[in-house]
Formats: C-alpha cells, structure tokens, sequence
C-alpha cells in the first residue's frame, strides 16, 4: 500500500463519529443554543403555553424564510442586501390587491408572486454577473430600486389580506403547539431546498462558492449558477414577504429593513461560511429562531430596546467567534 | 490521418505571448509528450485544447474534421479528457458529490480507482484528502469519461513514486487499446520510459517533434534550449576551467549573512547553504521544487517544518515579516502587486516599510520621507511620470518600487523571487544591473528565476534545488542554460564547483 493511500485508509471508519460532529457540529451547536434559550424562555412569562410558542412562530417565520434567502446566495459566494426591501415589494403588492380576494384567489396571486420575485432575483443576478460589478454593489443599489418601488405602490402602511389566508400564518393545526407557520416553513424547506440540495444544481451552487475555478473545470457553468443562486433567493424572499403579509396582516413598505441585515446574521449565526460554499439551510432556519427569541426575551424582561440591540450584536460576535475558534482548533490537529 | 491536429494555435495576454503559432500533432495509439520549460506554453495548450481557454487564432482538428472547442464539458462530450494541473475538486463537496457535478458515473470512477488498486472514501470532503488522491481521483473521473485522448498535465510532479507507476500502467493501456495520451512532465526520465514521441515548445512556439528513445536527454534539451544554447555550453566548460585555474568566482569573504541549515518546508526535505555579504546566490529550480515555501519562509511569511537559519550570526525565528524586515531580509515577490498599495502614490508606496520604524507613534515627518524617497527614485531611475498611483506604472517601474522601498529603509539580505517576470527586456536589463550594484555595495541577495538565462547575468554562484534537495552548485559563470536544465532535473549528482 501506499504511503498516501495508507492515509486515507486511516481516515476511513473509527473517525465517522468525528466526522459528523465536524460536518454538522454547527448546525447541532445552533439547535442546542435554541434549546438551551427555550428552556431559558419558559421560566421567564408568568404564565408560559402555546400562546407563546405561536407568537414565535409567527414573529420567527419572515426572518426564517430571509434567512434561508439570504443564506442560498451566500453559500454560491455572493450577498444580497436586496432581501429586505424585496420583502417589502411583496408585501406591500401583496397587502393592496389581496384584501378583496378569496382565499383561492389570494393563494393564486401568492403564486404569481413567487414567480415574480424568483424573477427579480434572477434579474439582480444576471445584473452582478454580466456587468462584473461586485455583488454587494449590485444589490445595494437594488437595495434602493426595490425599496423606492415599494413605496410608490403603497405610501403608507396599509391594504390587509383575506383572513384564512393570514390565519395561515398565525393559527395552528392539529394541536395548538403545532404552529402553522412553522409547518409552513418546513414545507417550503423540504419541497424547495431539499430535492435541490443534493442534486447537480444545488451542488452547483455550493461549488462555485467554493472554488470557482474547480467548479469551472467540472464543467458548471459559473454564471448560469450564480444566476439561479439569486433567483432561488429571491423566490424565499417572495416567501418572506408573503408570510410577512400573513403575519401582520397589512402591507408597510418600510417592514423589509429589519431583514436585510438581520438575515445576514441569521446565515452566519446558522453555520454559512460568508467565503461561500459552506453551510446549510437548517442551521440559519434555527439561527433565525435564536435571534428572534433572544429579542423577545429581552422584551419580556423589560430590557431597554438600545440595550437589546447591543446585547443581540454582542451575542452575535460570541457565537461566531467560538465557531471560528473551535474550527481552527481543528485545523490544527 | 491523426487523431488531432492542432495548428497555428496563438494566445496572447497583453504584451505577454503564451503560444505562437504553435502546432501539434498527436497520433492514434500513441503517448506524446509536451516538453518545454517553465512559461513554455504547456498548459495554455492543454486548455485550448479542453476548452479552458479561447485561442486567439488557430484551428484545431479531430480525426481531421474542424472542431471548436468552447467548454471542458464539450471536450469531454467529444473524447477529450483533461487531468490539469490544479486538482479541479471542488474541496467543499465529498468525492462523491464532486463526481455527480461533473456527471460522470460514480461507479465508473470506482472501478477505475479499483483497478488502479487504490481505496478512497467517497464520502470524504475533497478539501480534506492529501494532493496525491486527488490527482489520482482527478485520473480515474477522466478514464471514465472513455476519452480517446486524455491530457494529463504535470500529473506525476504531485505523485510519490508507486503512485507515478500507476500514472504509466494506465497510460500504457491506453496505447494498448489504441487511444492517445498527452503527457507533460518536467521528469525528462519519464519521458524517455513512456512516451512515443514527444513536441518541444520554446517560448509559445513548437520547436521540433523527436523520438525521446532515440535521441535520449541530451537531444531533448538541446530542443529545450535551441542550437546556440548548445553551442554556449561548450563555451562555458571553457569558462569554468580558466575560472579554476584563476582560482574561486566568489569575490566576498568573511562571515556569511545568511547561513541556511537543513531548512524543511513543504516539498523542501532538507536544504542549506550560506550567503556572504557582496553575494548574488541563485537558486534554480523547475516548477513545484518548493522553492516559494522556502522563500517564505526567509522572509518569515511562513514558519520552517525543521531547521533553521541564520542572519549575521544570529538565529532568526520570525513569526511575522515584520521580525525579518527587523533583522533586514526583505522580500521582492515576484507579484508585485501583492507587494505594493497600487492605489497608492510612488512616495507612499517607497515609504510604507519605514513607517514602522522612523515615525514610533509621532507623526510622519513628510520632509525627511521626501528625501529618503527622492535617493531611492534617483538611485534606481524610476520613471515617476505617472506617480500618483503605483498601479498605473509599468511592470517594470512597479518591480523597482519594491525594490527601492527597501533601498529607503534598509536591509542587509534581499530576498527576490522571480523579480523580472513580465517585464520587458530593457528594464530586467537595469534589474539585473542594480542587482549587481547592490552586491558590490555590501548586500546579500538570494535569486531565483524562472528563466534560466538570467542566473548567469546576475548570480556569483547557482544552486539548483530538485526532490526536496540541492543537486548542485555553480559558479555563476558556468551556470548557462544546459548544465542548470540538467541539475534542475536532478541528473547531476555530484556537486559541480
């Protein structure tokens, strides 16, 4: 045997434990943080049951679904600060023309939606691509386009939504602590992400975050790639925005502002390497949970809303940085 | 009719000429080998031919029908089957994940990796297996595609000896079966055991096509280096005796500067030798002999695996350049960008090194700054005209900042890697002049370059480092381009001066 091949047969078997806890370590590391604040939760409202557990849900499901935006375009080695204000474009055109429609009708027009903002994406990729212009230029500027058309179909908060369609996102099936929103959500993550994530054009994705370069000489085609990145991450912004619109239950052109950058930090907080090409979907879905609930819990503790902000910044830096600590830890072993 | 026939192939970067109508001519059944030095063109051939890259001009024949080439999956989809010289496995992606993105079978791959009586873990992240695997994974993803002409460029360079052995087996099978293989190598023994025939490329152009069986290292060198080069050769054994009688070509005495000891860093197994003060030292080396690590490591960017080095009598364990700089080896990269602040005004860019030094934690003194940079431009003819931004400046005038950043702080060893590459004759002429003036004025300086003709203008002696060693030394009057080819292919074993 070689000598090299010797080493790999080394690493085969007897490692697979640590293996694992390498790949998803992460991922596991952000369920724990969330159970650990959960637990941390119950003891805090006098009166803690599945009221509580929906109101999260419903307050977690926008940014959940930004998230998983955001993290698909990170992971194919770009960033989209456009997620934000295409929320608010959803919401705001879904808000105006929903509010005399059926449930039927509604769910057709969400449809549409969905199209045109997985369309939108494309078009901030195919901009960023062929212009060669940097990603973070791009979609700040399409940071502005997108907010500014927001604002010229709705001034001011308003227009609302047929009440099944908000109780969508607001009720609960089954049992009062299953969510609807959160059955939603995993639905939207296993009919949408999952078929792709482990076939060639979720791999494409991850490779040209990866390294461009050897993604090339694989025979992906690199534009083309980055180009579904941004569409796939406009269609969950549509997500978001339509369940923004089923959680509030008004359109407001200014609502999308807080994902932009706490999208972000739900993307690196789950486990998305921003260098691309590293990460998953279900780490963030959880990251995006632990921001929201850290910021209701500050809520209910009465903390200032100044403080919280640092509070959530700081629990932000922490996290990563021990993430970061522990994978060059690694490194050097 | 042969199975390709590539002609008239010419690319162009700027002024920099890759291939000049180049052709190729590669029959059914054979193995042929793509020699030429480094910069030669090889591997902008093997990526015209796959895809990689747009030619300028040429054309490009497949059993003598016209094809156009435009991406590796065309190449593969028409029979041709690159392995390049960087591992193209995504490192994020397990093997297996890798391989369903290229589209080939999985079990494809795993019977030839069988075959070739290796064991790899599909579910392993590329990034995490060592280089030899995945050159080999890299082989056994082309063998499944069935190509009829598989490109393998510099494969075995990366491989230990047994793995190098498998590369040939399947090579000879491929000749078996009656299909072709393009081999580069630096390993001018492996071509004379492998191939059929082999083309030489000489700056971008190919230069012959020869029966390395018949004609043996000696004629493929002379192919390397063209007629006069052979010619020169001979003139330089007579040098080197009248410089045995006169007695030692090294001019310094006295202690060295630098004194290198059993130094171990990524291919470099275990490498020594001293540089005076007054000294130009070379070191020769093909592609990949890790003579970057070993500068790196000089110049503190990165820290030795064993062994240790000495400057002006003191050990010198840098963790940072800025400890070496401290003890004065400075480095001049062979990117200068990676040096430089393009952005940047020429006076910044000479004075950034001193900041840390004359100004501790005062403010700049911008007359004495004026002044050390004004000498240092004086001193090196820097053509200032378009200062504002380092980055407009030639290659040429680039290289010079670097240097003359250093002039203006100081140093007593310059470390220069590659320093004339890309830059046009008149300027590397000065380059090499101020390399000497330098020297004589009391400086040490370590020299590498990837173009041969260079060490014997500017080096007082030459090593050659080939397998991780020093094969030999040169005075740097005997160093012409034949007897360094030689040692740098490690087939001279004793040391020569």
């Amino acid at each position: 045997m070689t000598t090299a091949a010797a080493a790999v047969g080394k690493t085969r078997g007897g490692q697979s434990a640590a293996r694992l806890a390498r790949r998803h370590g992460w991922t596991v590391g952000v369920y724990l943080l969330l159970l650990v604040l959960a637990l941390y939760w119950r003891t805090i409202p006098a009166k803690w049951g599945s009221f509580d557990v929906q109101s999260l849900a419903i307050d977690a499901l926008p940014l959940a679904f930004a998230a998983m935006a955001q993290s698909v375009v990170i992971i194919s080695g770009g960033i989209d600060l456009s997620v934000g204000s295409l929320i608010s474009l959803v919401n705001v055109v879904a808000a105006k023309y929903m509010v005399h429609m059926s449930l039927r009708e509604a769910l057709g027009f969400a449809a549409l939606l969905l199209v045109g903002s997985a369309a939108a994406g494309a078009f901030t990729g195919s901009l960023i691509v062929f212009s060669r212009v940097p990603d973070i230029v791009v979609t700040l500027a399409m940071l502005f386009v997108w907010a500014g058309v927001a604002l010229q179909v709705l001034q001011i908060p308003g227009g609302g939504a047929p009440l099944p369609y908000l109780q969508l996102g607001t009720g609960h099936w089954w049992s009062q602590w299953i969510p609807s929103g959160l059955v939603i959500l995993l639905l939207g993550f296993a009919l949408l992400w999952l078929p792709l994530r482990w076939a060639r054009p979720g791999l494409a994705v991850y490779s040209v975050g990866s390294n461009r370069n050897a993604a090339y000489l694989s025979g992906v085609s690199v534009s083309r790639t980055r180009i579904f990145a941004y569409a796939l991450g406009g269609l969950f912004a549509g997500l978001a925005g339509l369940a923004l619109t089923s959680t509030a239950g008004i359109g407001d052109p200014n609502a999308g502002q807080y994902y932009t950058l706490n999208s972000v930090a739900a993307a690196v907080l789950g486990g998305v390497s921003l260098v691309g090409g590293v990460g998953g979907l279900v780490g963030p879905i959880a990251a995006a949970f632990v921001v929201t609930l850290v910021k209701t819990m500050l809520i209910l503790k009465g903390v200032d809303q100044n403080w919280a902000q640092v509070i959530q910044g700081t629990l932000i830096i922490v996290v990563v940085m021990i993430g970061g600590l522990a994978i060059r830890q690694r490194r050097r072993t | 009719m042969s199975l390709l026939e590539a002609r008239e192939v010419t690319k162009e970067y700027g002024p920099v000429v890759a291939l000049r109508s180049a052709n190729l001519s590669i029959e059914a059944g054979e193995v042929h080998a793509l020699l030429g030095a480094n910069g030669a063109g090889k591997s902008t051939f093997v990526k015209i031919l796959t895809g990689v890259i747009e030619p300028d001009s040429g054309s490009v024949e497949l059993r003598g029908r016209p094809v156009r080439v435009s991406s590796p999956s065309q190449a593969a989809r028409i029979g041709l089957a690159p392995v390049f010289q960087d591992p193209a496995l995504v490192p994020d992606l397990t093997v297996a994940q890798n391989l369903r993105l290229t589209g080939v079978q999985v079990d494809d791959v795993r019977a030839r990796l069988r075959e070739m009586d290796i064991d790899v873990d599909f579910t392993e992240q590329a990034g995490d297996l060592p280089l030899p695997m995945l050159r080999m994974i890299d082989l056994a993803r082309a063998l499944a595609r069935d190509p009829m002409l598989l490109l393998l460029d510099e494969i075995t360079a990366a491989l230990p000896s047994d793995l190098a052995e498998r590369v040939f087996a399947v090579m000879e099978d491929w000749r078996r079966q009656g299909r072709s293989v393009l081999f580069i190598t630096h390993r001018l023994a492996e071509v004379i055991a492998a191939c059929d025939r082999a083309t030489v490329l000489r700056d971008g152009h190919d230069v012959g096509t020869l029966v390395p069986q018949e004609g043996g290292e000696r004629q493929i060198v002379e192919y390397m280096l063209g007629p006069e080069a052979a010619h020169a050769e001979a003139r330089a054994v007579e040098v080197d005796e009248t410089e045995a009688a006169g007695g030692s070509a090294v001019p310094a005495t006295g202690d060295a500067t630098l004194q290198v000891s059993d130094i171990r860093i990524g291919n470099v197994q275990s490498v020594s030798f001293s540089l005076r003060a007054g000294e130009v030292l070379g070191v020769a080396a093909l592609e990949g002999q890790g003579q970057d690590d070993l500068f790196a490591v000089l110049a503190g960017e990165r820290r030795a695996e064993a062994g240790e080095f000495m400057v002006e009598g003191r050990t010198l364990r840098p963790r940072h350049p800025f400890d070496a700089i401290r003890a004065g080896v400075v480095l001049v990269p062979a990117d200068r960008l990676l040096a430089l602040l393009p952005q940047r005004s020429v006076r910044e860019n000479i004075a950034a090194p001193r900041y840390n030094r004359v100004t501790r934690w005062g403010p700049i003194n911008p007359r004495e700054e004026r002044r050390r940079v004004r000498e240092a431009i004086d001193a090196l003819q820097i053509d200032t005209r378009a200062q504002r931004q380092v980055r407009r400046l030639s290659g040429g005038n680039q290289q010079k900042v670097t240097i003359a950043r250093w002039l203006a702080s100081g140093f007593t060893t310059l470390l220069c890697f590659d320093p004339t590459r890309g830059i046009d004759v008149g300027t590397k002429r000065q380059i090499y002049a101020l390399l000497r003036q330098l020297a004589d004025d009391g400086a040490a300086i370590l020299f590498f370059s990837s173009e041969l003709a260079e060490f014997p203008l500017v080096c007082d002696r030459v090593v050659t480092l080939f397998g991780g060693r020093i094969t030999a030394e040169l005075a740097g009057e005997g160093a012409d381009e034949a007897s360094l080819l030689r040692a740098m292919h490690g087939l001279v074993e004793e040391v020569a001066v």
